[in-house]
């Protein structure tokens, strides 16, 4: 049984001029001592998905699933109090922007034991110890003084050490991590995503990747799941994605890493993700992909079971799009 | 040179009619402000048209009709539909008659309290400097003194009237409208547009006036309706104390302060002038509210 | 903490001194005689003119009038009220409890009911909850508070007889003041109902005080509290699966309470010159109608001295509140 189970996802908002679609039909699994990275631009609904999963969005938001299972327990279904025994004790998450993500207004020690205090049987001096032993745990040094510090007197990177500490305080069974580098310098970045691998492996946790960066896809996580414009287009293990995407988007991608770039100039993915407005009739991808036909723009493409899950009419294959009409050879 | 000042002048008429509509929308989608627009606009046919829609002369005396009820009440009389006061005169008129003093107050006030306030914020706000410290002390020292009590104050030392009253009012006022433009005209101060005004050689007067002012204006809107509905309480309050209006005047808080021996009897001489009070000050405050989240771009998204 | 409080000390000098010119002022831009003002006489004979001439010190240039004045202010001198003859100092003294009693309990009126009304209205905005707490805060808001008073006395007092009309306790009652307090006062007595009778005095002024203030509590917290709603810790607070008592009234509510304090430090002005109001209404024997009595029968001394503590006490409460700020959030406290 797998530690989390969504299938056909979907998330919409209610906003001044209609339904807009955050997420569309996602699904996959996480297993227990996984890493799965969930990777795709900004508003292509990665983050949405998995505050569906923690029940933090707001209440525009109408979330539904054909199964939303977390160790085989129904999360949709459930009382909010059954699900807040969930939420924070087995599945904890950390955000982006560590220096607002923490109160200003409580020290470190009261955010990092409170934790403790909803979700386990513990004393005060036990959950003090506690709380110093997660400090140190996510490298902080001097941790008993770090207990009465504030946010605002850490840094951006001991701030999400702090809120690392947190996530993990009650030894959670899965860990949703969204961008936790993005708001970091380069240098600390690379620290903090050692210290969640490592976290997750001495714990075997399972570990939720959000990211925007395929350099970090590369690094981390063992599969990999691509999201556009709200729908997973592609699901690979990380090896193979990156040896044979099999949707164009993929492709992309992988083409505009600096690593991979040949030319003199780094190539990119002309335009954006098609917001409430510009949503395209057929493939969603069409309008920026350069295999697109007219069947692209107005029959919604089959998922290529046999290729990744991909999403799309003519799937890549040995470099060669499957099926395309025209100039089949891929750029 | 004079064709690129042709497309700017262009751009910018239409960029009105735009940015009014758009104001428009925002504030037609509050009912309350809406509400409390057609509530003004009511009270001010009525001051207007005072003479014609007031059934009696305000000072009117009717002897044969000392403290008559509403007609709706046993003893109410069809001429008097709110009643009468104790010397006969006839509610309804003095309330509609009132409705001019209680607006005239509110447009001295803020004209008075807005330009004096605006042109010193505008002057400490672009010069800085010790001035600009001093006149934020002397502010201060306004501020901290409870603004209905410095107006007694002044008032008993310019002598008990509406006009002292609303002096007094004004100058109470204006520290609040010098605060906001001198905020607003420093985080302007630092934007491209009025360094390339700058530049282009624009004179300190037209800059700080014709530049500068125009783009401080939404908080001074939203504050002098506050200050609108502030004015027509604190003239109540001070007619009340027999420190504004004096009587015979129709003035709404006046009318109050003669009702308040006949607390126990005729409880439609009390009632009458506070709920006028009460309904144009709501209706501005209502008013105030819309537009203040038509022009707040901080609170426009929710 | 100690450097905080001794820098907002020091900002409160500048005020201070304004304040006291102010005051200083007003005697001497009235027109007329300032010694016939300040003895309260019609006519004097000429030597006792002179001779008080010189005891005000009206003969001496101006600064040095107005460095007099200030010193006298340090030692306390107040001057003496016409009315009475006795130290205007000892008089406000004598008062001040009658007003700050009925002005904390307006304010704590209007903070219990205030606050919850306005997270309750932020939580669920929208809701008809919303719009109607936010409806009656602007009612509340935009009272004129001395007709309200009026009406109130009318339904409560003379109609159902429930509460009475005027003054701090009944007749019946008499025992001398220890702290001025009189819901302590009453107590501190021994007598039989004393304390249910000053609280029955006590709850139409407070009401009718506390209505603008509640007004404004309500509207600020539920603005606040929109805005701290949709921060990032909110969400945190929620993912550790805190329940929404906790994330509302603990993680949100302390972040929100930062405006909500200011304005509430902001109100104590408008509830001194409420006091004022509501005080002639009620007969309250409190400084605000201290001061209207003082104002109409100009006893010019009186007047100018009240002015001048009434905004000390302002100056002084907005110093607590700078320092509640401190208390309530680290950075401030912290020099950030």
């Amino acid at each position: 049984m797998a530690l989390l189970d969504i299938r056909n996802l979907t998330v919409e908002f209610k906003t001044a001029s209609g339904w807009f679609r955050a997420v569309d039909g996602v699904s996959f699994k996480v297993d227990a001592h996984e890493v799965l990275a969930i990777v795709g631009e900004s508003g292509s609904g990665k983050s949405v998905s998995m505050l569906a999963v923690m029940g933090l969005l707001p209440w525009t938001a109408t979330v539904t699933a054909d199964r939303l299972q977390f160790e085989g327990r129904e999360l949709l279904g459930m009382s909010k109090r059954e699900r807040r025994k969930i939420i924070g004790k087995d599945i904890a998450m950390i955000f982006q922007e560590p220096m607002s993500s923490l109160n200003p207004c409580f020290n470190v020690g009261y955010q990092l034991t409170e934790a403790l205090k909803t979700h386990l049987d513990m004393d005060k001096a036990e959950r003090r110890k506690r709380a110093i032993e997660l400090l140190s745990e996510v490298g902080i040094p001097a941790p008993e003084t770090r207990l009465n510090s504030f946010p605002h007197q850490l840094s951006g990177g001991m701030n999400q050490r702090v809120m690392i500490a947190m996530a993990i305080a009650c030894k959670p069974k899965l860990l949703i991590a969204d961008e936790p580098t993005t708001a970091l310098d380069v240098t600390i970045q690379a620290q903090i995503l050692d210290l969640l691998l490592k976290l997750q492996r001495e714990t075997g946790m399972g570990l939720v990747l959000i990211t925007h960066s395929m350099g970090v896809v590369a690094e981390t996580a063992e599969r990999v799941s691509v999201q556009y414009a709200g729908q997973k287009v592609e699901e690979q293990p990380v090896r193979g994605l990156f040896k044979e995407p099999h949707h164009p988007y993929t492709a992309a991608l992988i083409a505009a890493l600096p690593e991979r770039a040949h030319a003199n100039r780094l190539p990119s993915i002309p335009g954006v993700v098609p917001g409430q407005f510009d949503r395209p009739q057929g493939c969603l991808f069409s309008p920026r992909c350069g295999f697109a036909t007219s069947l692209c723009r107005v029959e919604v493409p089959p998922q290529q079971r046999e290729l990744g899950d991909a999403l799309c009419h003519y799937p890549l294959k040995n470099g060669v799009a499957l099926g395309h009409p025209g100039k089949g050879e891929a750029a | 040179m004079s064709d690129a000042a042709a497309t700017v002048a262009d751009t910018r008429k239409t960029g009105r009619m735009t940015l009014l509509t758009e104001f428009w929308r925002y504030f037609s989608e509050n009912r309350g402000a809406v509400a409390g627009l057609a509530v003004f606009l009511f009270v001010v046919i009525l001051a207007v048209f005072a003479d014609v829609i007031a059934p009696h002369a305000p000072h009117e005396q009717y002897r044969d009709a000392f403290l008559k009820p509403p007609v709706w009440q046993v003893g109410g009389d069809y001429r008097f539909i709110l009643g009468t006061d104790a010397v006969g005169r006839d509610i309804l008129s003095r309330l509609i008659y009132g409705s001019r003093y209680s607006l005239f107050i509110g447009v001295i006030v803020v004209s008075i309290s807005l330009t004096l306030g605006v042109t010193i914020g505008l002057f400490t706000g672009y010069f800085r400097g010790p001035l600009d410290n001093a006149v934020m002390r002397v502010m201060d020292v306004f501020l901290s003194f409870p603004s209905l009590l410095l107006a007694l104050v002044l008032v008993a030392l310019l002598g008990p009237s509406l006009t002292n009253a609303m002096i007094a009012i004004a100058l109470i006022q204006q520290p609040h409208y010098v605060r906001l433009t001198r905020a607003a005209v420093m985080s302007e101060m630092v934007k491209d547009y009025v360094t390339a005004a700058k530049v282009s050689g624009v004179g300190r007067l037209r800059l700080m006036f014709v530049t500068i002012l125009p783009n401080c204006m939404a908080p001074l809107i939203v504050q002098a309706a506050l200050s609108f509905s502030t004015a027509i309480l604190d003239a109540a309050a001070l007619g009340f104390l027999g420190m504004g209006a004096q009587p015979p005047t129709p003035e709404w808080g006046t009318m109050l302060a003669d009702s308040r021996e006949f607390v126990t009897r005729a409880w439609w001489v009390v009632t009458m002038p506070g709920i006028a009070i009460l309904v144009t000050v709501l209706a501005i405050n209502l008013m105030g509210d819309g537009l203040r989240d038509a022009l707040d771009p901080r609170l426009k998204r929710s | 903490m100690l450097r905080f409080l001794a820098s907002r000390l020091l900002l409160l000098v500048p005020t201070f001194i304004g304040i006291s010119i102010v005051a200083f002022g007003f005697i001497r831009l009235l027109p007329g005689d300032p010694v016939l003002l300040m003895s309260g006489e019609r006519s004097l004979p000429p030597e006792r003119h002179e001779e008080l001439l010189r005891q005000f010190g009206f003969d001496r240039p101006i600064w040095e009038q107005y460095f007099t004045y200030l010193w006298k202010l340090l030692q306390g001198d107040f001057g003496i009220s016409f009315k009475t003859k006795a130290p205007v100092l000892n008089e406000f003294l004598t008062l001040f409890p009658a007003t700050v009693e009925l002005a904390f309990c307006a304010m704590l009126f209007a903070v219990i009911f205030g606050i919850p009304a306005g997270v309750v209205a932020a939580v669920r905005r929208g809701s008809v909850y919303d719009q109607s707490v936010m409806g009656t805060a602007l009612v509340g808001y935009s009272m004129p508070i001395f007709w309200w008073g009026l009406l109130l006395i009318i339904f409560f007092s003379v109609t159902l007889q429930w509460t009475p009309v005027s003054g701090r306790i009944g007749l019946v009652y008499f025992f001398k003041p220890v702290t001025g307090f009189m819901l302590i006062d009453s107590l501190l007595s021994g007598q039989k109902g004393a304390f249910t009778s000053a609280v029955r005095h006590l709850i139409l002024p407070t009401v009718v005080l506390g209505t603008i203030p509640l007004g404004v509590i309500a509207r600020q917290t539920r603005s606040a509290m929109l805005e701290v709603l949709g921060d990032d810790y909110v969400r945190t607070a929620r993912a550790k699966g805190l329940a929404p008592f906790r994330v509302i009234g603990i993680h949100a509510l302390r972040n929100a309470m930062i405006p909500v304090i200011t304005t509430i430090g902001l109100q104590v002005g408008t509830l001194l010159a409420g006091a004022i109001l509501t005080e002639t209404i009620f007969s309250w024997p409190g400084v605000g109608k201290w001061m209207i009595d003082a104002i109409s029968r100009r006893d010019y001394p009186s007047v100018q001295s009240g002015l001048l503590l009434i905004a000390g006490v302002v100056m002084l409460v907005n110093l607590i509140v700078d320092l509640l700020y401190g208390l309530i959030d680290p950075r401030i406290r912290h020099g950030r």
